[in-house]
């Protein structure tokens, strides 16, 4: 059965086709129901400015979910990481500094996550979920509860860099696109993204083929502290403010847009392109509902219909590969038997 | 499957034994799964490794593969001895001990090209994988060495869609292509059909006219019986039987088995 590869085949390959297909009906179809809203560049302006820092968090965690992990500190680190941003610009009027210190306190953060989760062996699930209590709780005692209005800080260049605006362009959107091609590159072209995925798909395997799970998921976990992180700052710069509790609503929808994106819950199998399609997907269908007048209480379930659908499409997808085994086992061409039949 | 092989003459420095273990212990908590075995191969050696379940086999061959580290003892690699804080899978690579382990050793989800080449990357300047070059020698070896034509398997194929030979074609493929000086095969032929079984004998067989050593790890004694140059027979972790090739016939070999298992069975009632 040597037959060109068909059409399907070849468009299945494209990774993240399905999702992206369904992100552009979505704008079809708010396009149609609230033209005066989707018509017009300002509301996909507005997208630009407040999916990047969901989408790095997403593009992050998919890697670590690729190695069969998850992280449920993140909300806290990016609370965390703000207030040191907050404390530097807003006391010590030392951006920079702030910056640094917060992309480090990130990083500190996921690297305790990793020794946690790869050396002490505790399951990553309950380790962040201990985490996330621990920085959470003790963002809210150094900031004293109290938030930092940082209404000055459009002044400064950090805020040009990272959030400012080129004509109507949020900055912000190039960082994190730079962020998901950096990490895409990172998942399937380097060593370290094909040991995750070997990792994900299964321990004994990676370490029989030369794998070291310990140090490659300590690196995953340090990787996402510094881009939470990351996704911290561009949210304080963004807001011009910071909130002891800021990060705390990412977490269903971060995790809601890697799995709409079509990455698998079990490990091994991962799309950061489906994770960027997913994290627009989230932050459209909000936006869109209530552009449509529908009243805002729609927002969660129709999320819910569409995480739905996407993850049930995503099992459709993976149905003709297993046709296909189950049909070559069938026509008895079992692999090595190639001379014809015993 | 065989014809690649013959090919290799190489690396003529004098060693005696590829590789040799001496008084190795390993415990897992409480269990001695090992103890005080002395082990060789010789340079060009076909030595069969068999016992009952659990007797050590898959433990001592991971001591060699350098997933596992002995709790005791020492290893020697072209009579070298090695350090066991450093010896690790990437190790035995870089010394060409080449691994296929029982059951699994690919990433299911993962494509073959992956597969072949994990662990040992083929990768550009800036640490970018040669994605290109990869499938290109996947493909080759798909066609030329596993003889995967007209089957509609791809290197970009997932080992999700192989069947049990398939994948352990794979794998032998993988141990080929790194032309390893030894070759360790764990139970290669348990999931295989008769037919598949013949090809992989036949390789084992093409390691030792290639110059090279073989480790192989048999349940079925008539196929051990007829491939190795020595048998080694491990029992509940030690080594209990030394027997070169024509010292033993199938028929002694299969009474010594089941007397052993036997004498298993009484131990544990």
């Amino acid at each position: 059965m040597a037959t060109p590869e068909s059409l399907r085949a070849r468009l299945l390959r494209i990774e993240g086709l399905p999702i992206n297909a369904v992100l552009l009906i979505l704008v079809a179809v708010f396009m149609l129901v609230a033209p005066e809203v989707f018509l017009s560049y300002r509301i996909y302006m507005s997208f630009l400015a407040n999916v990047p820092p969901l989408l790095v968090l997403a593009a992050g965690l998919t890697l670590l979910i690729a190695a069969g992990e998850i992280d449920l500190s993140f909300p806290s680190i990016v609370a965390l990481s703000g207030w040191v941003l907050g404390y530097c610009i807003h006391d010590l009027h030392a951006p920079w500094l702030g910056l640094v210190l917060a992309l480090a306190a990130g990083a500190l953060v996921g690297f305790l996550n990793g020794v946690l989760v790869a050396r002490v062996g505790i399951p990553s699930i309950i380790a962040t979920l201990a985490t996330q209590f621990l920085w959470g709780g003790l963002t809210t005692v150094l900031s004293q509860g109290l938030s930092y209005s940082l209404s000055d800080v459009d002044e400064l260049f950090v805020w040009t860099l990272f959030v400012g605006r080129i004509g109507p362009l949020p900055v912000q959107c190039l960082w994190a696109l730079g962020v998901a091609i950096c990490l895409w590159f990172v998942l399937n072209r380097r060593r370290f993204g094909e040991h995750l995925l070997f990792i994900g798909d299964n321990v004994k395997v990676a370490e029989i083929v030369g794998v070291n799970p310990k140090r490659e998921k300590t690196r995953a976990f340090v990787l996402m502290g510094v881009l939470a992180a990351f996704a911290s700052v561009l949210l304080t710069l963004e807001n011009q403010n910071f909130f002891n509790t800021q990060g705390g609503g990412y977490l269903l929808e971060v995790m809601a847009a890697v799995f709409i994106g079509g990455t698998s819950v079990f490990g091994g199998k991962a799309s950061v392109v489906g994770t960027v399609a997913g994290s627009f997907i989230i932050v459209m269908v909000e936006a869109g509902i209530v552009a449509t007048g529908l009243q805002g209480f729609w927002v969660r379930a129709v999320v819910g219909v569409v995480f739905l659908a996407a993850v049930v499409g995503h099992l459709f997808i993976q149905g003709p590969q297993k046709a296909t085994t189950r049909r070559r086992l069938l026509h008895g061409k079992l692999g090595l038997n190639k001379g014809g039949e015993p | 499957m065989p014809d690649s092989t013959a090919v290799l003459t190489r690396d003529e420095a004098a060693f005696r034994h590829i590789v040799r273990l001496e008084r190795v212990d390993m415990t897992f908590g409480r269990v001695q799964s090992l103890s005080q075995v002395d082990f060789e191969v010789g340079r060009n050696e076909i030595v069969g490794l068999i016992g009952d379940n659990g007797a050590g086999k898959s433990t001592l061959i991971k001591i060699i593969s350098g997933v596992l580290r002995p709790t005791a003892g020492t290893v020697w690699v072209r009579d070298k001895r090695v350090d066991p804080s450093s010896y690790s899978v990437r190790l035995a690579h870089d010394l060409r001990i080449e691994t296929v382990h029982q059951g699994l050793s690919l990433g299911e989800q993962q494509p073959l090209w992956r597969n072949l080449f994990v662990g040992r990357q083929i990768v550009g300047r800036f640490g970018f994988i040669d994605v290109k070059q990869e499938k290109a020698i996947a493909n080759q070896l798909l066609r030329q060495a596993i003889g995967f034509r007209s089957q509609g398997i791809t290197a970009d194929s997932t080992v999700r869609d192989l069947s049990g030979g398939e994948r352990q074609g794979i794998a032998i493929a993988r141990a080929m292509h790194f032309e390893a000086d030894l070759i360790v095969l764990d139970e290669p032929t348990t999931a295989l059909a008769v037919n598949e079984v013949r090809k992989v004998l036949a390789f084992v067989e093409g390691v030792k006219t290639g110059g090279r050593a073989c480790i192989y790890i048999e349940h079925n004694l008539a196929h051990v019986h007829e491939v190795a140059d020595r048998l080694v027979i491990l029992d509940r972790g030690r080594v209990v039987r030394n027997l070169k090739k024509g010292e033993v016939s199938l028929a002694e070999l299969t009474n010594q088995m089941i007397a052993l298992h036997e004498g298993n069975a009484d131990g544990h009632a």
